[in-house]
């Protein structure tokens, strides 16, 4: 048998395969398809202090070899989650990990704190590169004192593991990710969606409600995977990795580029039961190396 | 793998195309077979289709299932020629596979045995108002299907429906049934009070004007929404409709709403 499990920091993974948030709901609806128990875990769909209804229709646009969406974090709030959703969740045998927002530093303390009360979400995902709300998330993520100030006020409040996602849109993403470790990071993961727009050339309008959105898919994989390197050079903490993610040698990939746990983000859209063959493949092509340990795959990367 | 087989309530799977035939110069009835046994599928419910073979089309197509064959495993839906996708999939030849995510959406309401109603079907939205009239259970006399298109050439046959429903048709032309919309026709115009429920699907301004009738009339209505999608079956948030429960996923949510918990 081949050895899948992986840590990140303090969090234990049975096998680095995972979904990634806002592409894997609340994880129930991907129960439906398979048992959550199989994968490495999920991030769940982004979280904020209070309801958002977020953008108006249109909110999502196919583009070549992948989608622009503007979703814009719409969520019932976290009071809602805990109530409503993290019941029904919580016995799941594999990590749950809430992606926290905020569009001002002191929303990002209160939902954190609220998140420390669940006994099994053993970490959060500090999103600070959401493309699509107006009021920040991004704004905090481009630059290196606004990722160092959240990063370091929820610090503060929390004691078990802190990922930060890191935004792509910006001049030097490991820069932004030496910012956050500086400020006790656990992790970082990367990529979150890159800034894109479609236009309808028949109607001349935008297909977006929002004019612009994010580009995910595999589009984006060869500058996800390039992130990704730099970034797991650039820092010690581990790093988390995703961007266009198809098939069990895209997440090889990223492993070799130095990610420690992949993400499966709107692959699943096309086929939600891909996050189980992915880890099939990834075993098969473990016998196949006769590699022993996932962990032999990470920062791998023969020069 | 075993187990999580046993739990699933929504599938992927990959089905041989068994049919693919035109109806008319637009509209083309795709029958696909599965290996396995099928989940029961309700009037209302769709599927979603990946599209083979091109470089362009990234995501999966939803369609309404038009029929079920528990028998011989068989899926039928109705394609309407669209865009890109919708073409490409007219295309595929009988042999070939092809992948389904399924059963997703919630169906209509069922009818209830005395109930009379009204199904209006236009466009892409016949299917399902022709699977509803087979599956309700309901004497013919108390089933009337109205049928809107520009054109006579833009039906689709469905006579062989007579045995289940009173067929009615409007064309923008008048080439069939009666000219003008699916509004402007005496079934629809007459008196809406005498059924008991409207279905309908159909183009978005179809569904809005009927909406808007059968609301004054205080008659029981609901439609099938046809919402961009990216998943189908409720994560990504990007098909919702606004309700008065807030956004709500048309995939998972609806595709069928009553018209009262619509913002129209
Ligand atoms: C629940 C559901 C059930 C459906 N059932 C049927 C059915 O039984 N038969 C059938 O023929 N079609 C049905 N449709 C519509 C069908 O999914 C679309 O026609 C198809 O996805 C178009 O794909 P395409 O690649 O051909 O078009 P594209 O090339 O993607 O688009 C062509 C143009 O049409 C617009 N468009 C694409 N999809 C839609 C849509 N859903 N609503 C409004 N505008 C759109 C695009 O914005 C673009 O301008 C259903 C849709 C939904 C959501
Ligand atoms: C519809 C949609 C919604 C998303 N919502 C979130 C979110 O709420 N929080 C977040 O951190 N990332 C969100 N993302 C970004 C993904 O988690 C991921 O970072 C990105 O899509 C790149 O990976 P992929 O190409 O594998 O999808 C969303 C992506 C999509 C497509
Ligand atoms: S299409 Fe993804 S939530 Fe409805």
């Amino acid at each position: 048998m081949v050895d899948l499990k992986v840590k990140v920091h303090d969090l234990e993974f049975k096998n680095p395969i995972t979904l990634a948030s806002g592409t894997c709901g609340f994880a129930r609806e991907m129960a439906d398809f398979f048992d959550p128990a199989i994968v490495g875990g999920f991030f769940l769909k982004g979280s904020t202090l209070k309801n958002r209804d977020g953008n108006e229709y249109p909110r999502m646009a196919e583009t070549p070899s992948g989608m622009l969406n503007a979703v814009g974090l719409q969520n019932k709030g976290i009071d809602y989650f805990i109530e409503n959703i993290y019941p029904e969740i919580k016995d799941y045998d594999t990590q749950l990990i809430i992606n926290v927002n905020g569009s001002t530093v002191e929303d990002y303390i209160a939902l954190t704190e609220k998140v420390n009360e669940l006994d099994k979400i053993r970490g959060i995902e500090l999103n600070i590169s959401c493309p699509n709300v107006k009021e920040g998330g991004m704004a905090f993520g481009v630059s290196c004192p606004g990722a160092e100030m959240v990063t370091r006020e929820v610090r503060k409040v929390y004691d078990k593991t802190l990922i930060v996602k890191l935004s792509p849109n910006v001049t030097d993403i490991s820069e932004i990710a030496r910012a956050v470790e500086g400020q006790g990071a656990d992790a970082v993961s990367l990529v979150n969606t890159f800034l894109g727009m479609a236009i309808d050339a028949e109607t001349r309008k935008p297909k977006l409600s929002t004019i612009t959105g994010g580009l995910s898919g595999p589009a984006i994989k060869p500058i996800a995977l390039r992130m990704v390197w730099q970034v797991a050079n650039a820092v010690k903490i581990p790093v988390v990795g995703m961007g266009g993610i198809m098939n069990a040698a895209d997440a090889i990939e990223f492993m070799l580029a130095g990610a420690s746990v992949v993400q499966i983000g709107t692959a699943v859209f096309k086929d939600p039961t891909l996050p189980v063959q992915i880890i099939k493949e990834l075993e098969d092509y473990m016998l196949h190396h006769k590699m022993q340990s996932v962990n032999d795959l990470i920062d791998c990367l023969q020069m | 793998m075993r187990k999580f087989k046993r739990m699933a309530k929504k599938f992927v799977a990959d089905f041989v195309v068994v049919d693919n035939k035109p109806l008319n110069a637009t509209n083309f009835l795709i029958k696909v077979k599965s290996n396995s046994v099928l989940p029961n599928i309700l009037p209302g419910q769709f599927v979603n289709v990946e599209i083979n073979d091109s470089k362009e089309i990234f995501l999966r197509r939803p369609f309404s299932v038009f029929e079920v064959d528990y028998n011989d495993n068989t899926i039928s839906m109705i394609v309407k020629i669209l865009g890109r996708g919708s073409k490409k999939l007219t295309e595929i030849e009988p042999g070939r596979n092809v992948s389904l995510v399924y059963p997703l959406g919630k169906s209509f309401t069922y009818p209830s045995s005395t109930d009379k109603v009204l199904l209006i079907g236009g466009g892409s939205g016949v299917a399902p108002m022709l699977f509803l009239a087979k599956e309700s259970g309901l004497d013919k006399t108390q089933v009337d299907i109205l049928l809107g298109a520009r054109t006579k050439e833009d039906h689709i046959d469905v006579e062989s429906y007579s045995k289940y429903a009173n067929l009615h048709y409007a064309t923008e032309d008048g080439s069939l049934g009666e000219k003008g919309f699916v509004t402007q026709h005496s079934v629809f115009i007459n008196d809406l009070t005498k059924y008991d429920k409207i279905y309908a699907c159909g183009p978005d301004g179809m569904m809005r004007a009927i909406a808007k009738v059968a609301k004054a009339a205080g008659v029981f209505c609901e439609v099938s929404l046809e919402n961009l999608m990216a998943c189908g079956f409720g994560v990504c948030l990007c098909c919702i409709e606004p309700t008065n429960k807030g956004n709500l996923c048309v995939c998972t949510d609806g595709p069928v709403f009553n018209i009262n918990e619509l913002k129209w």
